[in-house]
């Protein structure tokens, strides 16, 4: 993880960065086009994400009953089950099932659980080496560096970035890049494949993720764009999932919703290039060994929180990342989490709390404009749980932290604010108050600085102040029609 | 038809002007306009920040100053949402906390007769021309709260290309959000700065004299930033426009 400085500092040190910007805003800009006509396709689409939204509702308030089906049929099917309650206990789980394995590297398909957790770092430190396959992650494992985006986790690199990656690190990884490797997409490409191939064909051990969890059959589903997943999840002896508990869906009816809605939100595809489905262990076919841990993290204590369990339907497509004017200029990483962008503002502070200031600092990292809300495919109102988590930073308030019903104090740093906003609603209770304000606001117009002082400075610093008037609204209506229904309340 | 006013507490002290544009129209289309003094601000800024509590009063006021009446037309798109979308919530959540329905039913009481200026004008009067003269080249930013909580859809438009003598010109990236936020342009300044340049980037590209919102918050950032950058382009209430006519420019 980087230092975690708050939101807005990190913001603001990428809002000066002039080529991640060129870089977001050429990304973003590109698939929000994209997206847009691939979701006006359907005549049902608003039916279609109404019924996502049903769905997963209905499965996470009945999450008791849904995993141990899905238990059931894993095991039935040859695999076998884990519960980790948070990340410590969810990497030792997989550091053991590793270990045993007597294996010293593993292959990973990208995914969003295993970042959460810090799986790679842990792995790192009991001398086991993780090899991300997906193009993007290989390029962010290359350059030492972090996921910006949850579906293109390189998304803040250019094609002249990336081929320099390539060709400085590949040979400390395994196979180096070609000479003269230039950078047009199909020589970055073949590189990339040929690095690949070799670790596909002597892993022995693969470690996933699952967009879905089906507990009828207990199947793991995995959608991606390369096929690189589909090598890692059908060629090792051993294959690990870790799903974090929200992924589970009742049965493949409720299956056909999220693949319609999925890929045309994120790739603006119809359809996803390659859909892995893997249900326990089959002989001489895949893996002859299936762990699959079950990842609580802070899930369930979201779940107790009324407004904001909403953030747990999410199906990461990342079509509110693309869509949000906070997270094209600010990058991924100024979220200091897995989770960027707009669902990292909501899912965030639940997964670990508001103790921090950078989580303290998320869920105001949005100017509430609603662009998300307006694409997201499960219709979470991510604006209103904005608001709902700065109640949670500036107020406190009952929580539930691994099981148990606590209250929390308002987090440090927001007095002023708060004696500021109590007494503008005091002064708005009492419109004589506010009228003297505003007369003596006009009177001394003369007065007022260019600049604002103290945390105004913001405000003047790229934007000029607006002139008082000399006169409000209220003290021209009582001057020009002041006997009618301009009864004055003290 | 009587209606009253809900000026909001940014046109009252700032923009005066706007509550009387909307006073002079509503009137020569009309209306009889009330403005009830025991009004004040919706809560917003309260509400949004994260003080929940202290939004409560202000419902309480909204929802008396306006008992009696039919209809409320307010200026301001955002402040518009805040009475449809959030009253209830506050509503039900005082009452999830044990306070009772009191709340709940003035909150639910103000949601119905609440109407954005153009909502007012389109649905219930059912106008759109409404016999302005506004002789400038206009562009027209639709504010986020308008645009997607409220759904106004093309009803600023379809009134602006009505007005006699108005050249309209489209707004690149227009349905991107300007920054302001309210206390997001402060606690992010950085990025609602950028995001305010590029809007302004945008403004200046379509070459028009005027830029035109249905809230005088985002005015108050557009303009800011536009005059900060020594732009000419002067930022208008679209109730400004609609006010002005050849025997009364505005
Ligand atoms: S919150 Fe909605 S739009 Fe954002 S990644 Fe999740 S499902 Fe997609």
């Amino acid at each position: 993880m980087p230092p975690r400085a708050a939101f807005p500092r990190a913001a603001a040190a990428a809002v000066g960065d002039a080529r991640l910007r060129a870089n977001l805003r050429h990304a973003t800009h590109t698939i929000r086009a994209k997206r847009a006509a691939a979701v006006a396709e359907l005549p049902d689409w608003e039916l279609l994400r109404a019924a996502g939204a049903a769905i997963k509702d209905r499965t996470l308030r009945h999450l008791d009953h849904y995993l141990p089906r899905l238990e059931e049929a894993v095991t039935a099917a040859g695999g076998r089950v884990h519960w980790a309650a948070d990340a410590a206990e969810a990497n030792r789980i997989v550091v053991d099932l590793v270990r045993a394995t007597g294996e010293t590297e593993v292959v990973k398909v990208k995914s969003m659980a295993t970042q959460e957790i810090g799986l790679n770092a842990a792995l790192a430190r009991e001398g086991i080496t993780a090899y991300e396959t997906d193009l993007a992650e290989l390029i962010v494992q290359l350059g030492d560096d972090l996921p910006s985006h949850i579906l293109v986790p390189a998304i803040h690199r250019n094609r002249g970035e990336i081929r320099d990656i390539f060709a400085r690190r590949m040979g400390d990884w395994g196979r180096p890049a070609p000479e003269g490797l230039g950078d047009t997409p199909a020589e970055l490409a073949e590189a990339a494949r040929l690095h690949l191939r070799e670790k596909f064909l002597t892993a022995k051990v693969g470690v996933s993720g699952a967009n879905f969890m089906v507990a009828e059959t207990g199947t793991m589903v995995v959608v991606e764009s390369e096929g690189n997943g589909r090598m890692c999840l059908t060629l090792p002896e051993t294959l690990i999932s870790v799903v974090g508990v929200e992924k589970v869906v009742p049965t493949w009816r409720d299956l056909e919703v999220f693949l319609q809605l999925l890929p045309r939100s994120s790739t603006a595809e119809r359809m996803n290039p390659y859909t892995s489905t893997w249900t326990g262990t089959t002989d001489g076919d895949g893996p002859h060994v299936f762990h699959l841990v079950l990842l609580d993290n802070g899930r369930t204590d979201a779940l107790a929180d009324t407004v904001g369990r909403q953030a747990l339907r999410c199906i990461r497509c990342s079509a509110c990342l693309n869509v949000c004017p906070v997270y094209e200029r600010a990058g991924g990483h100024a979220y200091g989490s897995a989770y960027p962008g707009p669902i990292g503002a909501i899912l965030t502070p639940q997964l670990r709390g508001t103790g921090t200031p950078l989580d303290a600092s998320l869920p105001y990292a949005s100017s509430l404009c609603g662009a998300c809300y307006e694409v997201c495919p499960v219709a979470i109102d991510i604006p209103e749980v904005l608001v709902h988590l700065r109640e949670r930073v500036v107020q406190g308030g009952q929580v539930t932290l691994r099981g148990t019903r606590t209250v929390i104090k308002p987090a440090r740093g927001h007095a002023a604010e708060r004696a500021a906003l109590r007494a503008a609603a005091w002064a708005f209770d009492h419109p004589g108050v506010l009228r003297a304000g505003q007369r003596l606001a006009a009177r001394t117009l003369r007065l007022h600085p260019r600049r604002l002082p103290g945390p105004g400075r913001a405000w003047s610093d790229s934007r000029a102040l607006p002139e008082v008037p000399a006169e409000s609204f209220r003290d021209w209506w009582l001057r020009t029609r002041g006997e009618r229904d301009s009864h004055e309340q003290p | 038809m009587r209606v009253a006013l809900f000026v909001t507490c940014v046109n009252d002290t700032l923009y005066p002007r706007t509550g009387r544009a909307v006073v002079t129209l509503l009137e020569r289309l009309g209306v009889e306009v009330d403005f009830p003094a025991a009004q004040s601000c919706c809560g917003q800024p309260q509400y949004n920040t994260g003080y929940r509590h202290q939004a409560e009063p202000l419902v309480r006021r909204y929802a008396a100053a306006f008992r009696g009446y039919d209809y409320v037309v307010t200026p301001s798109g955002s402040c518009a949402a805040m009475v449809r979308d959030n009253y209830p919530r506050i509503g039900a959540r005082a009452a999830a906390e044990g306070r009772g329905r009191e709340l709940t039913e003035a909150a639910e009481s103000a949601v119905p007769k609440t109407y954005e200026l153009t909502e007012f004008l389109v649905d219930v009067l059912r106008v759109t021309d409404v016999g302005a003269y506004f002789p400038h080249t206009v562009t027209y930013h639709p504010t986020c709260h308008g645009l997607r909580l409220l759904g106004l859809r093309d009803r600023p438009r379809r009134l602006l290309a009505a007005v006699r003598g108005l050249k309209l010109v489209e707004l690149p990236g227009a349905e991107e959000c300007c920054g302001f936020g309210g206390t997001f342009a402060v606690k992010n300044a950085a990025v609602s700065a950028a995001m305010g340049a590029d809007k302004a980037r945008h403004i200046a590209a379509t070459g028009a004299e005027t830029v035109c919102t249905v809230d005088n918050s985002c005015r108050l950032h557009i303009g800011g930033t536009l005059a900060r950058r020594g732009s000419p382009v002067r930022p208008v209430h679209l109730a400004e426009i609609l006010a002005s006519t050849e025997g009364d420019i505005w």
